[in-house]
C-alpha cells in the first residue's frame, strides 16, 4: 500500500458537489488519511457565502514535498470527484486536462432555477458523454442510491472516498479511513460508514 | 478531547489556518480571548472556547468589536496574555479604541488578530486591515503558510511583551479557511494570577494608570517602540527567501501570496532566475534585511491582493537608499500587471511574471478547451444564491413585500449584514435597497424618516438580525426614537448569530463556554426607548402582514416589529418538522389556474418543485423542513400541511 507513489507531485484533487452533501467532510477525511502516510496535504475550501444548496468545491494538494497553494492552478487538477454530475462537468472546464481522471456520482441535484421550471437540467446520458469526453478515465457511480440502500443519503460522499481507494492512485488504507473517521463519528456509526467505503471499492473492482 | 489540546511535542495535525492560530496562542498560554464572530475570522475564538473549560481560558463572543478588544486590554493589563479576533470590517468598528490602546500601551501580550477577505468572497466589502497598523503605529505580521500561522502567533505575544503594546497579526480567508500540515510544540503550564497595578507613577508603563495621555510623551514612547519592533524585525526568523544568489528578478510577497508565487515560480520552472522574498514582518519594513535582498537585482515584483500596501512601503525605503542599491524597476499594482481588485490565485501571478519574463504561457491547451466549450457547459444550469428551504427570512419578505406592495407608495427597506442580505435578490423579492454596514439600516432609515418636511412620503422600513440588534442597532434606534423618526425596525430574530454558524449573543440564554447567562430582551430594550413595539410569528403570514400595514400607517414615530422564529439549520430545528407538507393534485391547476406558479416561480422555496410532465407542483421530502408557510400563498389551496406526528 505504502508503495504508491504520486503520480504528480503536488497531486491535484477537487472534491466538488453542492452544500449539505459533504463534501467538506470527504475533503478532510482524504487529507488527513493521506497525512498519515507521511504526506503534507493543503486543502482549500469554497464555502462562506454557499447556503444550502450552492457549489461547494474543495481543492487537496498532496505532496511528499511541502504545502502548496490552497487554490489550484488552471489546467492542472488530477483526479475529480463529484458528489453531483453537473458540478463535475463545471470543474473539468476549469481546472481539466487531457489527463485528468474522475469519479462522478450519478444522482443530479437540481439548482432552484431548474425546480422553479425556468432552466433546464441534462441528461445524464449527455453528462456521461461530456465527461468522457475531456477525461482519460471516467468511472460513474451510483453512490447516492447506495447509500440510500444503506439508510442515509449522505453516506453517498463515503461510497466516493471508497471508490477512490479502489482506483489505486493514491496510497489509501482501509485502516486508516476507520482510525480517522472516529475523529468525527460517534463509534455506533463505524460500521456504517465501513460498509459503505467497502461498497466504494467494490464498486470499482468489478 | 480537542486534538488542539494534545501536547504531545512534535506531533502532526492537519489544521485550518484559524485552528492554527488558535494552538499557536495556547502554546503562548493565552488566558482572555475574545471576538466578534465574522467569516472568515470564527473558528479561531470557536476552537478557543471549546476547550476554554479544561485549559483554564476565558473565552467570550462580545457584543461587538470594540467590546472585544476592550475585554482582551483588560486581561493584559492584569497580566493575562490575551487574544481579540474579528473579520476586517470589525477592525473599523474597534478602531477608535485601537487608536488609545495604541497609545496607552499594553503589558502582557497582546494580539489583534483580523481576518481580511480579498475578493469579498463572504463579505459586502474588501476592506484591509493593514493600513490600520500603520496608521495607529502597531507592528503587522503576516503569515506565509500554515506552521507559521501556529509558530507566528506564539512569537507574537513575546513580540507584544518585548515592546509593551499591542501586535496586530492578519490572516486572510485562503489562509484561515485553507488547512495544511502543522507540527506541534509544548503546551506551558497554566500559572496565571490576575492583578492591575495602577498606583504608580503616571508615567511607569508596568505600575501606573494606562492611558494614551500626556499625548505627547505617550506618542514618543509608541514610536521608540515601533523602532524596537524594527530592530527585531530585521533578524525575525519568519522573513525567508528562496532562490539565488543573484537573481534575475526579485518577488516580494507576504502571506497567502507567498503560496501563489511559490507556485507561479515552480509552473514556469524559472527558480534559477527569480528570488522569492517573503515577509512576515510587513509594517514597519525592516530595512537592513530589504536592502539586503533589493540589492541583489534591479526588477522586482510586489505580489499582494487588493491595495498596493506592501509596494508602496517598499518604494519609500528604496526612494531612500537609492544612492546606495541604484534606480529599481517595479512592477504590481501601478503599472496593473497585479489587480487591484479581487483575491490572487496561482494563475494570475502567473500570468504577471511570463508577461514580465516574456514566457508563453497557456494554462489549457487549446485543444482541450474547445472540446470543453463545446461540451455543453453552458447547458449545465448554474446555481443561485437563495434562502434556505424553511428558512424564516424567506417568509418575513414575502409579508414586508406585500405590504409595501398594498401600501402602494414606493415603500423600501434599509438593511445591513446577515444572510438577510440577500432580500437584495429575487429571494428576498428585492425588498432591501440600501445595504452598509453592520446596524446602518437602523441609521440610515433615521435619516429618511427625518425627510418628511422636505416633500418625502415613501414609507420606510429597516431590518436587522438579532446578533446585529445588540452589536450596532442600538444606539440608530436611540437616535431615531429622540428625534422621533418616522419608520418602523424589523428586527428578523432567529435566536442566534446564524450566518456564521449560531455564535450565541446577549439575547441568548448561555454563552461561548456553555454557562447560563442572562439574556436581554430586545422588546423590553425598545419600549424602554418608548418605541410601539409588536412580536409576531413571520410563519403567521396573515398577522405580520397586517401587523406591518399598521405600523406602515401609524405616524407615531418609532415603530418596532420583531419577527420571531428559529433558524431552519439551528441545531436545536434541524430534521424537526412541524407539519407533513403534500399537493393536492386535484386542486393544483398548474399552468392554466392564474396563479402563475406563484409557489415555485415567485415564493421560489427549494423545497416545492415544479413537475412538468405533470403540470403540478410538488413537494421534495427530502429538502423540506415543515414550516407550513407555502400552504398560505397558494390561492388554490392545493398545498395542504398536517401536524407531524
Amino acid at each position: 500500500m505504502a508503495s504508491i507513489h504520486l503520480a504528480q507531485d503536488p497531486y491535484n484533487i477537487i472534491i466538488t458537489g453542492v452544500g449539505g452533501q459533504g463534501n467538506v467532510m470527504a475533503s478532510r477525511i482524504l487529507a488527513n488519511m493521506l497525512v498519515k502516510r507521511g504526506y503534507y496535504v493543503t486543502i482549500g475550501e469554497t464555502f462562506g457565502a454557499s447556503q444550502r444548496g450552492g457549489s461547494v468545491m474543495s481543492h487537496l494538494r498532496v505532496s511528499a514535498r511541502s504545502s502548496w497553494s490552497p487554490q489550484i492552478p488552471k489546467g492542472r487538477v488530477d483526479m475529480v470527484i463529484a458528489l453531483e454530475p453537473t458540478e463535475g462537468v463545471r470543474v473539468l472546464k476549469n481546472y481539466g486536462n487531457p489527463q485528468v481522471k474522475i469519479l462522478t456520482n450519478t444522482r443530479a441535484i437540481h439548482p432552484v432555477g431548474v425546480i422553479a421550471g425556468e432552466l433546464d437540467y441534462p441528461s445524464m446520458e449527455k453528462i456521461k458523454n461530456w465527461v468522457q469526453e475531456l477525461t482519460s478515465s471516467a468511472w460513474f457511480i451510483d453512490a447516492t442510491d447506495e447509500a440510500v440502500k444503506l439508510g442515509n443519503p449522505i453516506l453517498g460522499n463515503i461510497i466516493m472516498l471508497g471508490a477512490l481507494s479502489g482506483v489505486g492512485v493514491l496510497p489509501l488504507d482501509r485502516e486508516d479511513f476507520k482510525e480517522v473517521i472516529l475523529g468525527s463519528i460517534p463509534q455506533d456509526k463505524l460500521d456504517i460508514n465501513l460498509k459503505a467505503y467497502d461498497i466504494g471499492r467494490q464498486i470499482i473492482k468489478q | 478531547m480537542s486534538y488542539l489540546m494534545d501536547n504531545t511535542e512534535g506531533t502532526q495535525y492537519l489544521l485550518m489556518g484559524n485552528e492554527a492560530i488558535a494552538r499557536g496562542a495556547l502554546e503562548a498560554g493565552v488566558r482572555i480571548a475574545s471576538g466578534y464572530p465574522g467569516t472568515p475570522s470564527s473558528d479561531i475564538i470557536e476552537s478557543l472556547a471549546e476547550i476554554g473549560k479544561d485549559m483554564n481560558i476565558y473565552v467570550e463572543w462580545s457584543t461587538n468589536e470594540k467590546v472585544a478588544m476592550e475585554v482582551a486590554a483588560a486581561g493584559s493589563f492584569s497580566g493575562l496574555r490575551s487574544l481579540c479576533v474579528m473579520k476586517q470590517n470589525g477592525v473599523n468598528v474597534a478602531s477608535d479604541f485601537l487608536f488609545h490602546l495604541a497609545g496607552s500601551g499594553t503589558r502582557a501580550g497582546m494580539v489583534l488578530v483580523p481576518c481580511d477577505d480579498p475578493g469579498a468572497l463572504s463579505s459586502a466589502t474588501e476592506g484591509e486591515s493593514r493600513f490600520f497598523a500603520r496608521l495607529v503605529e502597531i507592528p503587522l505580521l503576516e503569515p506565509g503558510d500554515f506552521q507559521e500561522a501556529k509558530d507566528i502567533t506564539k512569537w507574537a505575544f513575546e513580540l507584544s511583551e518585548e515592546i509593551r503594546n499591542l501586535v496586530m497579526l492578519r490572516s486572510v480567508t485562503r489562509m484561515s479557511h485553507a488547512s495544511g500540515n502543522v507540527k506541534f510544540g509544548k503546551l506551558p503550564r497554566d500559572g496565571a494570577h490576575a492583578g492591575f497595578h495602577c498606583d504608580g507613577f503616571i508615567l511607569d508603563p508596568m505600575e501606573g494608570p494606562m492611558m494614551s495621555t500626556p499625548v505627547g510623551y505617550k506618542h514618543a514612547q509608541q514610536q521608540e517602540k515601533m523602532k524596537k519592533a524594527r530592530e527585531i524585525f530585521e533578524d525575525c526568523p519568519f522573513n525567508t527567501y528562496d532562490g539565488p544568489e543573484k537573481p534575475e528578478f526579485l518577488i516580494i510577497t507576504s502571506s497567502a501570496c507567498n503560496l501563489y508565487s511559490r507556485e507561479a515560480i515552480s509552473i514556469l520552472g524559472v527558480e534559477d532566475r527569480v528570488g522569492l522574498l517573503k515577509l512576515a514582518t510587513t509594517w514597519p519594513l525592516p530595512p537592513k534585511l530589504l536592502k539586503g535582498y533589493l540589492s541583489k537585482t534591479d526588477k522586482i515584483l510586489i505580489v499582494e491582493e487588493v491595495l498596493p500596501f506592501l509596494e508602496e512601503n517598499v518604494k519609500i525605503l528604496v526612494a531612500e537608499m537609492a544612492p546606495e542599491i541604484g534606480i529599481k524597476t517595479f512592477y504590481g499594482k501601478n503599472d496593473g500587471v497585479i489587480p487591484m481588485v479581487g483575491e490572487l490565485n496561482p494563475d494570475l501571478v502567473v500570468g504577471a511574471l511570463a508577461q514580465i519574463l516574456g514566457i508563453d504561457y497557456k494554462a489549457i491547451p487549446d485543444g482541450y478547451m474547445n472540446k470543453a466549450e463545446g461540451a455543453g457547459i453552458s447547458e449545465t444550469p448554474s446555481r443561485e444564491l437563495t434562502f434556505c428551504p424553511g428558512c424564516p427570512h424567506r417568509a418575513s419578505f414575502w409579508s414586508i413585500h406585500n405590504a409595501l406592495q398594498l401600501d402602494g407608495r414606493k415603500g423600501f427597506v434599509c438593511g445591513d449584514i446577515g444572510c438577510y442580505s440577500l432580500a437584495m435578490l429575487p429571494c428576498g423579492f428585492s425588498t432591501l435597497k440600501t445595504l452598509h454596514a453592520m446596524g446602518s439600516g437602523g441609521g440610515i432609515a433615521s435619516g429618511f424618516g427625518k425627510l418628511g418636511q422636505f416633500g418625502f412620503d415613501q414609507p420606510v422600513l429597516a431590518v436587522c438580525g438579532d446578533s446585529t440588534f445588540f452589536h450596532a442597532e442600538i444606539p440608530a434606534l436611540i437616535n431615531a426614537a429622540h428625534h422621533n423618526s418616522d419608520f418602523t425596525l424589523v428586527v428578523l430574530d432567529n435566536s442566534g448569530t446564524a450566518m456564521t454558524g449560531f455564535q450565541p449573543h446577549p439575547g441568548l440564554k448561555v454563552d461561548a463556554l456553555g454557562d447560563d447567562v442572562t439574556s436581554v430582551d430586545i422588546a423590553e430594550i425598545c419600549r424602554a426607548m418608548g418605541a410601539r413595539v409588536e412580536i409576531r410569528d413571520p410563519f403567521d403570514l396573515e398577522e405580520t402582514q397586517k401587523t406591518l400595514n399598521q405600523l406602515i400607517q401609524d405616524k407615531g414615530g418609532l415603530k418596532v416589529l420583531i419577527l420571531r422564529q428559529i433558524c431552519a439549520l439551528s441545531p436545536e430545528k434541524k430534521a424537526r418538522k412541524k407539519y407533513e407538507m403534500t399537493i393536492d393534485e386535484e386542486k393544483c391547476l398548474g399552468e392554466n389556474c392564474g396563479c402563475n406558479k406563484v409557489c415555485t416561480r415567485i415564493f421560489r422555496c427549494p423545497g416545492l418543485v415544479w413537475d412538468k410532465d405533470k403540470n403540478v407542483t410538488k413537494i421534495d421530502d427530502v429538502l423540506c423542513t415543515g414550516c407550513g408557510v407555502c400552504a398560505d400563498i397558494c390561492p388554490a389551496g392545493a398545498i395542504e400541511r398536517k401536524e407531524a406526528a
